[in-house]
């Protein structure tokens, strides 16, 4: 127990701190690696409550290809830092409002669960007792029969968006010209040389 | 207070040395791999490869070891000094990371975990934090194209090596590699690994792998004909000895993962007495070693790829028939299985 408390203190308090950094940091690069150390600190902690699965997808999809979108985008813009700084005062009545709205939020799930802890019951779903089956096991008997309409269709609006992306970017060039893999691959000797024999002192006809 | 000790401090003592252990032997048959590299590529072109320093040239890497330590670490002037000294130490640090979840033989393992593929999946995908760090924290034109061209490159490939992970998991319904490996195990030997069912399979790991690992002929990363040496360009001595070594960890860390999903771990070849006399872990290097040395051989004889064939291969060849292959061994299982 003692040993799950430090590590809780340690992933928390890092945690917290990462994501200060994240908007405390000057350069917008070390706020996107602050913002990795943050999502890592995450991941630990929900392998300390058990949800290792959770854990390691949270790894592998925003710290191995989110982030790394983000910190390509960073990089790549040349920000100019004092601008930014400049409008900070324009955003900031914005900003508090969505960070109170946020923290209603929250305050309002916590609280319904600490005055009447039976409720949260009413609408999630049982699952078997974490020592029967495995984490992923649990995850996969509820995604797949309570809620697989929801996962489908959020599997969906995902399979939209991509290929709204990639019509949005994708530009016909009809003066390109392109390698085409199956014509090379197609290509024999026939059609590729041809043998000559060429009279000496005669050349080509 | 003696609860204490049993319950916290042995455990803790037990598991530091296992890891300690684990990292020495690691890091020791990292030295040779990277000889067995030098002298397999040497062997193809007909040279003799490193000869000097010891009987065969077998302490080579340790010489080179000692070089790079005893070098001065230059940092450039416009980079950005913490970034730049992290980006290394990234590498290094991940790469060693995921051989804490690798079973070498049965129960040898350090940490059993249920979910081992995808804590390996993850650590290997955080891999191109190292690239890119370094790329951007050089401040200079080569690291960074390369940095970006890198990462890239990494991420297309985790895709297809995910879903290749993924057909192997519906064939064995459990994440835990111990349990991929046992359930590798039949009569049938060396016939029932996955290599065979899932050949195509294999053969789309196998070259992932060369790519996530940024091995030729994907070593896009440090073509040296465009890019000077990439994103390492700037590194000299300690700091280029450490993503050095851990491109190489990771490396080990491929080809024991092309071992415990489709050659079947550390099971023998054929399970009749003389095969199962010898233990599993030399059944396991020896197999990791053959998967090396077929990475060598691909170094020293297949050409380097030009990026946007790289990239077609990745999306528009290996993608397709990974998905492919994904629901048809699905539906092949739910068929047997009704």
């Amino acid at each position: 127990m003692i040993i799950s408390a430090i590590f809780f203190y340690l992933f928390a308090g890092v945690c917290i701190a990462s994501a200060i950094m994240v908007i405390a940091a000057r350069n917008p690069v070390h706020s996107v690696l602050f913002l990795i150390l943050t999502f890592v600190n995450a991941a630990g902690l929900f392998v300390l409550m058990g949800a290792e699965f959770l854990a390691m997808i949270l790894i592998v999809v925003y710290v191995g290809a989110v982030a790394v979108l983000f910190l390509f985008v960073v990089m790549m813009l040349d920000v100019d830092f004092a601008e930014l700084r400049h409008g900070l005062l324009n955003y900031l009545p914005m900003g508090f409002v969505v960070g109170t709205a946020l923290l209603a939020e929250l305050l309002f799930v916590v609280g319904a669960w600490l005055i009447a802890p039976g409720i949260p019951k009413v609408v999630t779903a049982p699952i078997a007792a974490a020592g029967d089956v495995s984490n992923t096991q649990a995850l996969g008997l509820v995604l797949y029969t309570r809620y697989v309409y929801f996962f489908e269709a959020a599997g969906v609006i995902l399979l939209v968006a991509m290929v709204g992306a990639i019509v949005m970017t994708l530009q016909h060039k009809p003066d390109v010209k392109r390698q085409r893999i199956a014509e090379q691959v197609a290509r024999r000797r026939s059609s590729a040389i041809e043998i000559v024999k060429v009279r000496s002192g005669q050349g080509l006809p | 207070m003696a609860a204490f000790w049993s319950v916290y401090i042995w455990p803790l003592v037990v598991m530091v040395a296992q890891s300690l252990l684990l990292l020495i032997i690691l890091l020791i048959a990292i030295a040779y791999v990277l000889l067995a590299d030098r002298k397999i590529w040497a062997a193809v072109q007909i040279r003799r490869g490193p000869n000097v320093v010891g009987p065969w040239g077998l302490f080579q890497s340790f010489a080179d070891l000692i070089k790079f330590v005893l070098k001065e670490p230059v940092v450039p002037a416009g980079a950005n000094k913490g970034v730049f000294l992290l980006a290394p130490l990234v590498t290094c640090t991940l790469a060693l990371a995921a051989w804490a979840v690798i079973p070498v033989s049965a129960g040898w393992v350090i940490s059993n975990i249920n979910v081992g593929v995808l804590y390996i999946f993850a650590i290997s995908s955080l891999g191109v934090y190292g690239v890119i760090m370094a790329g951007w924290a050089s401040n200079s034109k080569y690291p960074f194209l390369a940095a970006l061209r890198s990462a890239a490159q990494m991420v297309s490939y985790e895709v297809s090596i995910g879903f290749v992970i993924i057909t192997v998991l519906l064939l064995v319904g459990s994440l835990n590699l111990s349990a991929i490996v046992e359930a590798q195990n039949s009569a049938w030997g060396l016939l029932g690994w996955y290599w065979l069912p899932l050949l195509p399979m294999f053969v789309i790991f196998f070259v992932s792998a060369l790519a996530e690992t940024n091995r030729p002929p994907f070593d896009l990363v440090e073509a040296e004909s465009e890019l000077v040496a990439g994103y390492m360009v700037e590194y000299g001595s300690t700091p280029y000895m450490m993503f050095m070594l851990g491109e190489y960890v990771a490396i080990a860390t491929m080809c024991a993962m092309a071992t415990i999903l489709f050659l079947g771990g550390w099971l023998p070849p054929f399970p009749v007495p003389p095969f199962t006399w010898i233990p599993g872990i030399i059944w396991f290097v020896l197999k990791a070693s053959a998967m090396f040395f077929m990475f060598a051989m691909v170094k020293a004889f297949v050409p380097r790829y030009r990026y946007d064939q790289l990239m077609r291969l990745g999306w528009k060849v290996f993608l397709p028939i990974s998905i492919a292959m994904v629901a048809i061994v699905a539906g092949v299982l739910e068929v047997i299985r009704g």
